[in-house]
């Protein structure tokens, strides 16, 4: 068992790549625990905190942000290569993120749109993320973190525990939280069922439907079980709760949508609509 | 079963009994409205409770209507039975600190606390007797459950209004109170019948005062409860039970009601005798305390099926059968009794209304066709 008195600190570095760095605030919201990370470990490198960034390497790496650039690809490799642990830190980094939507679309078509001068703009087609481009150990979903997960996960790898996190339905939390559940009690088209536990079910417990932002419940890339029965799920919502095909894909074609489980069930009703 | 003290109260006067409980030192639960259901909370007084409100249950969907009667307990239940009175969906267990030489433990028992539960139905009390037969009867006694199983105060409503899901009759846990409680109310038009269950329901009935019910009312409410046993569209066919389920192992129905089933958890946190629970430790960043806690857990999570190495449950066919055939017919081997009270609340909250009194006919009609996919050789032993 380590204890961090009689050895160096782990060192941390927070790196941040195509996102809104709200997954890092986070970090920054852990108040009192704060400061218990920070004796926990030495925090080499948070730009978003403190202008000292110091190099690398680094024992642990929280990645927050997807793939979105040629110059990203690259330097996510120089990333690993500096890090002990790569860990990464919400929906863009673990999944591809909000702006995973392009890959349905024309970046081009959307460059023009947008910018006055679309040819200062390099950016790939695609939003991807980091465990497309190198080995990551564990991954943190959510839009953004839930901040006791990050801390528990800290506080495992400090202590050389095996990283693990539940896979559950939010509905479970739902459930021992004492919600009503919005699909049967106000008809809503609430992802719960399918996606994981971990925000604490908030959404339901503010009356309204939860829209997958921790991703699919299992069978997501690193983690263990099949994927969960997204089909009944959409099925429901189309003869159920009468949901047009376009708007059962919507459901599905969110934050996670770049997502294996959601990405295939946003397909199947692509093609229906 | 108790001999019963019986007594009449107008309706209008309800708020005497909450009174009389309250001067006991009692905290007052009822089913109040929330979000489209009723949930237990703290009341103070009848107007808190749901009154003119009525339920509308079928398989995935639940509806409050209000008919501006002046009915106080039209709502027949909601999500919530008796069980996270007692069984608590998250409880801390023990908070262990490391020493010099080790660790020392210290339990977080609960303190006991009066409370009085307004509006238990008689699935429900068939419900707790089951949570008791697990956390209280066995070799190993729930000091937890215990603490808070103790300071309880059950005042029952026999049903005279029948869901939609409901199959309490066929079970035969209701829609009578039979025993389990302390007080049992049948409402009728403008009065409320009340019988005493227990020596502390005896007892708060005597200083009520109440005038004698009178045998034209008692049969009212007898006509009133077996009209509603009467009245239920659903039953469960269980008594070839629990052998017919475990030679069902095989059905074809098994991959059917799967691709509808979600494994979301749902239909095991709102059955009254579900009692799976995981534990979980929080320790903090110095490694110097953690808390060993409780949480209820369901065997539909992929987790639950996993021993040292492998998991036995991978698919949600696994899962389902699982959880079916011991509600059904294991149940009945371990405890003596079918783990089902028929109170119909998964049929209720299960987001795709599977509705188990379909599916054990289902499976218990014998199928040409052999299981689309075999039992496989990993998942044996479940």
């Amino acid at each position: 068992m380590s204890n961090p008195e009689l050895r160096q600190r782990p060192r941390l570095a927070v790196i941040k790549f195509a996102s809104c760095d709200g997954c890092q605030l986070s970090i920054l919201n852990l108040e009192d625990d704060l400061l218990a990370l920070g004796q926990a470990l030495d925090i080499a490198y948070f730009p978003e905190a403190s202008s000292a960034m110091n190099a690398g390497p680094y024992d642990i790496a929280l990645v927050e942000g997807s793939i979105t650039t040629a110059e990203d690809a690259h330097r996510i490799l120089n990333v690993r290569q500096q890090a002990k642990v790569l860990i990464t830190i919400g929906a863009c980094a673990t999944a591809g993120g909000i702006q995973a939507l392009r890959n349905w679309g024309d970046i081009e078509a959307f460059k023009q749109a947008v910018y006055p001068r679309p040819d200062y703009i390099q950016s790939l087609s695609t939003s991807t993320p980091i465990s497309e481009h190198v080995h990551v150990d564990f991954e943190l979903w959510g839009c953004p973190i839930e901040k006791g997960q990050l801390l528990r996960v800290i506080t495992d790898l400090v202590a050389g525990v095996q990283l693990h996190l539940p896979a559950d339905s939010v509905c479970l939390e739902c459930k021992r939280r004492g919600n009503v559940c919005v699909v049967v009690a106000k008809g809503m088209p609430c992802l719960g069922p399918v996606t994981r536990t971990g925000c604490g079910a908030i959404c339901p417990a503010m009356g309204r439907d939860c829209y997958g932002c921790f991703g699919p419940s299992e069978g997501a890339r690193k983690g263990p079980g099949l994927p969960p029965n997204t089909a009944s799920l959409a099925r429901h919502f189309h003869e159920g709760l009468h949901l047009i095909p376009v708007e059962v894909l919507r459901r599905f074609r969110g934050i996670n949508g770049a997502v294996d489980p959601f990405r295939n069930e946003s397909t199947v009703w692509e093609n229906k609509g | 079963m108790t001999s019963g003290m019986r007594g009449a109260l107008p309706t209008a006067s309800l708020q005497r009994l909450l009174d009389a409980l309250s001067a006991k030192g009692y905290r007052m639960v009822g089913p109040i409205v929330r979000d489209g259901s009723v949930v237990w909370e703290t009341v103070q007084s009848v107007s808190d409770l749901p009154i003119g409100w009525r339920d509308q249950q079928e398989p995935g969907r639940y509806r409050l209507e209000q008919t501006g009667s002046p009915e106080i307990f039209g709502v027949v239940h909601g999500p919530q039975s008796l069980k996270p009175f007692v069984f608590a969906p998250r409880e801390p267990l023990l908070q262990i600190e490391r020493s010099k030489d080790g660790f020392a433990t210290r339990p977080t028992l609960p303190q006991s606390e009066k409370v009085a539960v307004i509006g238990a139905r008689a699935c429900d009390l068939a419900g707790l007797a089951t949570q008791d037969q697990i956390f209280l009867n066995g070799a190993y006694r729930d000091p937890y459950y215990a603490a808070r199983r103790e300071g309880l105060f059950l005042v029952a409503v026999n049903c005279t209004r029948a869901l939609n899901t409901c199959f309490c009759a066929s079970m035969e846990t209701g829609p009578r109170a039979k025993h389990g409680f302390d007080l049992a109310l049948t409402e009728l038009d403008d009065q409320l019948l009340i019988e005493a269950g227990s020596e502390a329901g005896r007892d708060l009935l005597s200083n009520l005062c109440l005038s004698r019910g009178s045998e034209q009312l008692s049969a009212e409410a007898a006509t009133r409860v077996d009209a509603c046993a009467q009245s239920q569209v659903r039953r469960l066919d269980h008594s070839d039970l629990p052998q017919a389920l475990y030679d069902a192992h095989e059905h074809p129905r098994w991959d059917e009601v799967a691709s509808r089933c979600l494994a979301c958890t749902n239909c095991t946190m709102v059955c009254p005798t579900c009692f799976c629970h995981t534990v979980e430790e929080t320790p903090d960043l110095s490694h110097q305390h953690t808390t060993h806690a409780r949480l209820w857990d369901s065997c539909f999570t992929q987790e639950h099926g996993y021993i040292h190495g492998k998991n036995i449950r991978p698919t949600i066919k696994d899962r389902y059968r699982m959880w079916l055939t011991h509600k059904l017919a294991s149940w009945i081997d371990q405890f003596g009794a079918s783990g089902c009270v028929g109170c119909g609340r998964c049929i209720t909250w299960c987001p795709v209304g599977i509705d188990l009194t379909e599916e054990l006919p289902a499976l218990l009609t014998p199928s040409e066709q052999q299981s689309t996919t075999s039992r496989r050789p990993e998942a044996a032993g479940g």
